[in-house]
């Protein structure tokens, strides 16, 4: 039995890698994509646009829009002259934010009063708006005490000592990357194997290999360890594309993170497998691979917690190999989780990998044509 | 033999020639559309699927977030505190009475933040009148920590305010900062991620389904068949354009339909200027769409290609979902050359602003220039040739 | 056949030609290789006449008519059709020449009559004078009763018929037709050939029409032949044949099998060609004059020659072989050392009432056969008679809908896996890993079937060897020629010394020599007591069975011998039917049962 199914290893993967054109499909494609991911998707603000529209005199407005200025996370791109300015310099998108400073604000902050400070905010996309008002409430807060602490008054009762755990400087590019490795991973394995079967099938190969004495259990280890190989080869570059080339740190164990990928790798070409044994033609099974993974990505908690999705999408979120995935990536990467505290992720992953692998044996010789 | 069309007759017969064979080519495509269900699927079945995922699936707005509060030492102060974490939806507060406990939780993602506040709390208050509160989030999510701590930093902002009027003094900030959000107040994020779906959803439909379509024609010797009929390049091209235009179209109004009154996505722009915008976009996407099939002539690979030109980019560079200032200046250049950016950027400002026309001017040029130029590409790379 | 001769309308004769090529080349790249598709070709094709495009796959006759139809440019040369450059004015070519492509690009999620509309659209045909000309075509093509289906639900015959019709929806001065009767069957072939001659005889058309069925060469009034992108010679059929004239006999021994008979013909030097033909051998010697008779095979004193008319058959593989100075048999060698022949008798392979049913429409209905140890078992039929379908249901590929069916005493499907270890498969299309080399195919179905090591790399060697791969070995297998690529795919369902072969039409595509190559293997491995069941759409080849079974439209309408069956349909009118002759009358006299019914 095993030299039948090393033979059809070695075949999958003559086949599969022989041609240059296919080569490059499956490691260039996710390296761009890692490159194009890494530095675009993130939800992190830097330079954005705000303009200002000052009345006051006095020289404290100035140093508060100096601190605005020397954020890093702001850049002034106007300074209005009157109100009416604000509604066109939002309009037209030329700032996302405007901070108007009224003509008493100095005079106030002296007499030992309260000044307002009013922000306007571009809602149109509106997690950028609520990052931009945290990242002026932050600064505002900041000019706060040490204006309390130079003019000796009290400040409130009590304050805020607020540290974030695992990612100190809050960068997002800690949250996507490591995720990548969990969407790229399910993009090639899925596609490796969602077409292997569809292929030959078209190529008339599988009735070929059909009526020698191969048995589907034998089909299927066959056509699953390519994929496997291709999977961890894929996900090792892209680890260590994470850890070396974008320095975000790899806390846990090697062994956690590695038994994570077996399962995952699993599930992926499961699915994959059974993508393929229903398709009868590479069309068909690369729009049954693009119809499973738009909504997998999605609904996996790659970029929007699964928290703020409504209740029955989180219930189906459960049959997502790639949300379990995620959390042993960000747990092993960031969080140093040891093996015991996902023991939950690893067997769903286990349980839809074996389902699937079965069912696509079944089909392979039972489908009806 | 009947005429010699071709010949150089009047140039009216002509004309009606053309005509009766542009209008043979728009009702084949139409009744091939009718009758292939993976067409009507992209094209009606796809936009609700994906109008689904993303209104009720994709959101960034955290609410009920689960928050460990430590308190060391009970007493009124600590559940006044309490008591303005309890009111908001923002949190679902989870009382701990160590802190190890509480950090097991948060370890074990049981809860995204932990405020400790510690033995000597209220008499630290009373007494110097600066207590500290410590405050642990979970960095890993850095978008929802972020959010998570300007959530918390306004709920304790909001108990100084309460305990200032209880005490009788009032708040002594120096500086108040008061926000106002215009466009979408509740900052709700549907509104925004609802209309940049048009913008993904016609681009499967103008690129990769005209891709496919187009590429099957040369796959199944049909597209030789017609060469060798007296029609013209620029029928074939129309023939093509105008079914697939109306199909987007439909897509479009659909969309728009389903965002409007499902998922009450307010609409404060013009109707008609939306449609004149989506318009303008639906041809760049066609004319990409007919370049790829043009240079690919295949199913499989059109459709890839369309997938990795179109879709992929569309979805990440588009500044859909995440913001394009943000990212490094070699990819922002990039972006340029994406049309979904420019529609986008109409789409949310139709939605959410209303008719803003220095914004539609601009961004609707780039868009007539990038359609020109796929579809004249289109049009040269195009022959009535087999090679 | 009917008389071709243009009469009325048409000004024949007038010397000037309605296509003339002059020197013309052209080649396409395709991976690494360069392939020559036309080198250097000039001719003449005369108006108002049929003119026959033949020669193997692959010699250029598609790339030959899309450069008439102004779809490619040549690299060389110039083709000047209806008096205009077909490169530069190619859409004044097209305004008046109507032109079939091999694979007609029917739209088949379109019904015939919007086919129909859609081309009578783009070729400019008024509406008013549309229900006049669509009357017509249905008529002449008969396929009125259908105009509302789906020309995807129509069969092979038929869409070849509506692709005719599509193309004429405005009477072209000249029809290019490429390969127009490729996979149709019998009848239909009869049927478009009355239908094109009568074209050209009533309507003065010039007609160029290419095709690899020898037979039908002899109806064209010209014949141009071509090979490897070269001319080898134009000229009337009858001219062809007559440069045989001489060279052709028939030869009996009574008592011994026709293939051994020709096996032992061709073993000789200077024989060209021998094909079973009925009982009998037709024979086609190198040089004229009359062979002795009882020196063409030793010891059989009751050998009988006659001479017989030549055909054009005969001049082109005559012509073939010189080019290729190759020879079908040189070697006195096994195709394989197979088992030695079992005790005859015994049915290997038994059907009852097989039927397979796919929606609402039955692709098999009910066949009933059986096939011995040792045969070969042939069966015949149009594309789409469920050939195919039977073939898939008996390896097990696809469960029947009701029937009984076994293989070497196992239903396939069912069977352990080892029962499959005795079964060998070739499938249509020649099934290979395309990108994988000749000797990396041969090394997985070796080890798929469990040969490993020092017999393994033996076997492989023997394929090579015998199929004569050797020179390709390293090379890929999608790069392979058509021919090859059949070598390699029966190679491949060899390796593993299979009690029962199942063929799935394995000549479709090959050229008449490789044909030949073809069914000398089979006949060898015949003669190893190996059952082999074949099918095919080309008649000629049912004489190389022992006992087929002739298919169309799911059914079986004759089993037995080739010579019982021709024997079925002897009559007054036709005193020597072909397998052709016997197709077509079977099927008119099944079709007039079911109307008497």
């Amino acid at each position: 039995m095993w030299r039948r199914v090393f033979a059809l290893t070695v075949k999958e993967f003559l086949a599969l890698l022989k041609d240059k054109k296919s080569r490059l499909v499956v490691f260039i494609p996710p390296l761009v994509q890692l490159l194009v991911f890494g530095y675009a998707a993130t939800f992190d603000l830097k330079n954005v646009p705000f303009a200002v529209y000052n009345e006051d005199r006095g020289n404290f407005s100035r140093e508060l829009l100096s601190r605005f200025r020397g954020s890093g996370n702001f850049t002034e791109v106007a300074a209005l002259r009157n109100e009416g300015e604000i509604s066109s310099v939002i309009n037209r998108k030329e700032a996302l934010l405007v901070i108007h400073i009224g003509p008493e604000f100095s005079r106030n902050l002296l007499k030992g009063g309260t000044s307002p400070v009013q922000v306007i905010v571009d809602g149109r996309n509106s997690n950028t708006a609520m990052l931009a008002m945290n990242y002026a409430r932050t600064i505002v807060n900041e000019f706060n005490r040490t204006w309390s602490e130079r003019s000796g008054r009290t400040g409130p009762p009590a304050h805020l000592v607020t540290r974030a755990w695992f990612n100190p400087n809050l960068e997002s590019r800690w949250f996507i990357v490591p995720g990548i490795v969990g969407l790229l991973t399910l993009v090639v394995t899925t596609l490796v194997t969602a077409l292997s079967v569809a292929r030959e099938r078209e190529q008339g190969t599988f009735d070929q290999l059909l009526v020698t004495p191969i048995r589907p259990v034998e089909i299927i280890i066959g056509k699953t360890l390519p994929g496997f190989f291709i999977g961890i080869a894929e996900a090792t570059i892209i680890i260590l594309a994470t850890v070396f080339w974008f320095d975000i740190p790899l806390r846990g164990s090697v062994l956690t993170l590695y038994t994570g990928i077996i399962l995952f790798i699993l599930s992926a070409i499961g699915i994959g497998l059974m993508i393929s044994s229903l398709a009868t033609t590479q069309q068909q099974g690369l729009l049954g691979a693009f119809l499973f993974l738009v909504p997998a990505i999605i609904l996996s908690g790659f970029t929007t917690p699964i928290a703020n999705m409504p209740p029955f999408l989180q219930d189906l979120t459960l049959l997502n190999p790639l949300r379990y995935f995620m959390v042993i990536l960000r747990g092993v990467f960031l969080e140093g989780a040891p093996f015991h505290r996902l023991i939950n992720q690893f067997w769903p992953m286990a349980v839809i990998g074996m389902v699937n692998l079965t069912i696509a044996g079944w089909l392979f010789r039972h489908r009806l044509y | 033999m009947n005429g010699k069309p071709g010949e150089s007759g009047p140039a009216e017969s002509r004309r009606a020639g053309s005509r009766m064979r542009l209008a043979g080519l728009v009702r084949k495509e139409f009744l091939q559309i009718l009758r292939d269900p993976s067409s009507i699927a992209i094209a009606f079945l796809m936009p609700v699927v994906l109008l689904f995922l993303f209104g009720y699936g994709v959101s960034l707005d955290a609410e009920h977030m689960p928050v460990g509060i430590v308190v060391e030492k009970p007493d009124q102060d600590t559940s006044r505190f309490l008591g303005s974490f309890r009111q908001s939806r923002y949190f679902e507060p989870v009382l701990l009475s160590t802190m190890p406990e509480a950090v097991e939780a948060l370890e074990s993602g049981t809860i995204d933040a932990i405020i400790h506040l510690r033995q000597d709390f209220s008499k630290k208050r009373k007494t110097s009148g600066d207590a500290p509160m410590q405050v642990i989030v979970n960095g890993v999510d850095a978008n929802t920590a972020r959010i998570l701590s300007g959530y918390i930093e306004g709920a304790w902002i909001r108990w100084l305010g309460h305990e200032a009027i209880a005490e009788g003094t009032d708040l002594k900030i120096p500086v108040q900062m008061e926000h106002r959000v215009w466009f979408n107040s509740e900052l709700r994020s549907r509104n925004y991620l609802v209309p940049g779906l048009i913008a993904i959803i016609m681009t499967l439909i103008g690129a990769l389904l005209t891709a496919m379509v187009m590429a099957r024609e040369w796959e199944r010797g049909t597209m030789e068949a017609l060469m060798v009929t007296p029609v013209a390049r620029r029928e074939i091209i129309l023939g093509k354009l105008i079914p697939y235009f109306t199909l987007g179209i439909g897509g479009m109004a659909l969309s728009v339909l389903l965002a409007v009154f499902l998922f009450n996505v307010p609409l404060r722009g013009s109707v008609i200027v939306l449609f004149a915008a989506s318009s303008l976009f639906l041809l760049t996407a066609l004319g990409m769409g007919l370049l790829i099939s043009i240079l690919a002539k295949n199913q499989f690979v059109a459709g890839q290609a369309a997938i990795i030109v179109t879709f992929l980019p569309a979805f990440i560079l588009s500044g859909f979902i995440f913001d394009i200032n943000s990212m490094p200046a070699p990819i922002q250049v990039i972006t340029h050359l994406i049309a979904a950016r420019y529609f986008v950027a109409i789409l949310q400002t139709i939605f959410l602003a209303g008719n803003i026309w220095s914004v539609i001017a601009w961004n609707a040029l780039a868009l007539v220039v990038m359609s020109t130029v796929f579809l004249g590409i289109s049009r040269r790379k195009f022959r009535k040739r087999l090679e | 056949m009917a008389n071709l001769q243009p009469e009325g309308t048409c000004k024949a004769g007038n010397g000037n030609a309605i296509i003339t090529l002059l020197n013309v080349s052209k080649s396409f790249v395709t991976g690494k290789r360069t392939i020559q598709a036309l080198d250097n070709v000039s001719a003449r094709v005369q108006r108002c006449m049929i003119t026959g495009l033949v020669g193997p796959d692959g010699s250029g006759k598609t790339t030959l008519m899309r450069l008439i139809a102004g779809l490619l440019e040549p690299d060389k040369g110039t083709v000047t059709a209806l008096g205009r450059d077909a490169t530069a004015e190619s859409l004044l070519v097209q305004a008046s020449a109507g032109y079939m492509p091999q694979r007609f690009g029917l739209y088949e999620d379109l019904t015939v009559s919007e086919n129909l509309n859609l081309y009578a659209d783009l070729q400019g045909v008024p509406g008013d004078a549309r229900h006049e000309r669509f009357r017509e075509l249905m008529h002449m093509t008969g396929l009125g009763p259908f105009v509302s289906r789906l020309a995807g639900r129509l069969s092979g015959g038929m869409k070849q018929k509506l692709g005719l019709a599509c193309t004429l929806v405005r009477y072209p001065q000249l029809l290019l037709l490429d390969e127009p009767t490729v996979g149709v069957d019998p009848v239909s072939r009869r049927e478009l050939w009355s239908i094109v001659s009568r074209l050209v005889r009533e309507e003065g058309m010039s007609v160029l029409l290419s095709t690899s069925y020898l037979d039908e060469a002899e109806n064209c009034n010209e014949v141009i032949m071509m090979f490897e992108g070269q001319i080898l010679g134009q000229d009337r059929p009858e001219k062809f044949s007559s440069t045989m004239e001489g060279r052709t006999f028939t030869v009996s021994v009574p008592g011994m099998k026709g293939r051994i008979l020709q096996k032992k013909l061709l073993m000789r030097e200077d024989v060209t060609d021998a094909i079973v033909q009925g009982d009998c051998i037709r024979l086609v010697m190198q040089t004229q004059g009359n062979p002795d008779a009882s020196a063409l095979v030793p010891d059989t004193p009751d050998i009988t020659l006659r001479p017989v008319q030549p055909r054009f058959e005969d001049a082109f593989i005559s012509v073939l072989r010189q080019q290729r100075s190759a020879r079908i048999m040189n070697r006195e060698e096994d195709t394989k050392p197979g088992p030695s022949p079992g005790g005859n008798g015994g049915n290997v392979i038994e059907v009852k009432n097989l039927k397979r049913r796919f929606g609402d429409f039955y692709a098999v209905k009910g066949v009933t056969f059986s096939v011995e140890r040792g045969e070969v078992f042939g069966l015949l039929g149009p594309n789409g008679a469920g050939k195919s379908t039977t073939f898939r249901m008996l390896c097990g590929l696809l469960p029947p809908t009701e029937g009984m069916l076994s293989v070497a005493g196992h239903d396939l499907r069912r069977a352990p896996s080892a029962a499959r270890a005795h079964i060998g498969y070739m499938s249509q299309k020649f099934s290979l890993y395309g990108n994988l080399s000749v000797r990396e195919n041969l090394r997985f179905f070796i080890s798929v079937y469990g040969l490993t090591g020092n017999a393994g790399q033996k076997k492989i060697q023997w394929a090579l060897d015998q199929f004569e791969l050797g020179d390709h070995a390293e090379s890929t297998s999608n790069d392979l020629s058509l021919g090859h690529k059949q070598r390699l795919a029966m190679a491949c369902s060899l390796m593993h010394e299979p009690d029962i072969l199942f063929l799935d039409e394995p000549t479709s595509g090959v050229d008449p020599l490789a044909r030949r190559e073809f069914w000398h293997r089979i006949n060898a491995l015949a003669e190893h007591g190996i059952t082999v069941l074949v099918t095919t759409h080309f008649m000629e080849e049912a004489d190389y069975c022992d006992r087929l079974a002739i298919m169309t439209a799911g059914e079986v309408l004759a089993l037995g011998t080739p010579a019982e069956i021709k024997s079925e349909v002897r009559s007054a009118k036709i005193p020597e039917p072909t397998m052709e002759d016997a197709f077509i009358s079977l099927i008119q006299t099944s079709a007039r049962g079911e109307r008497a019914s």
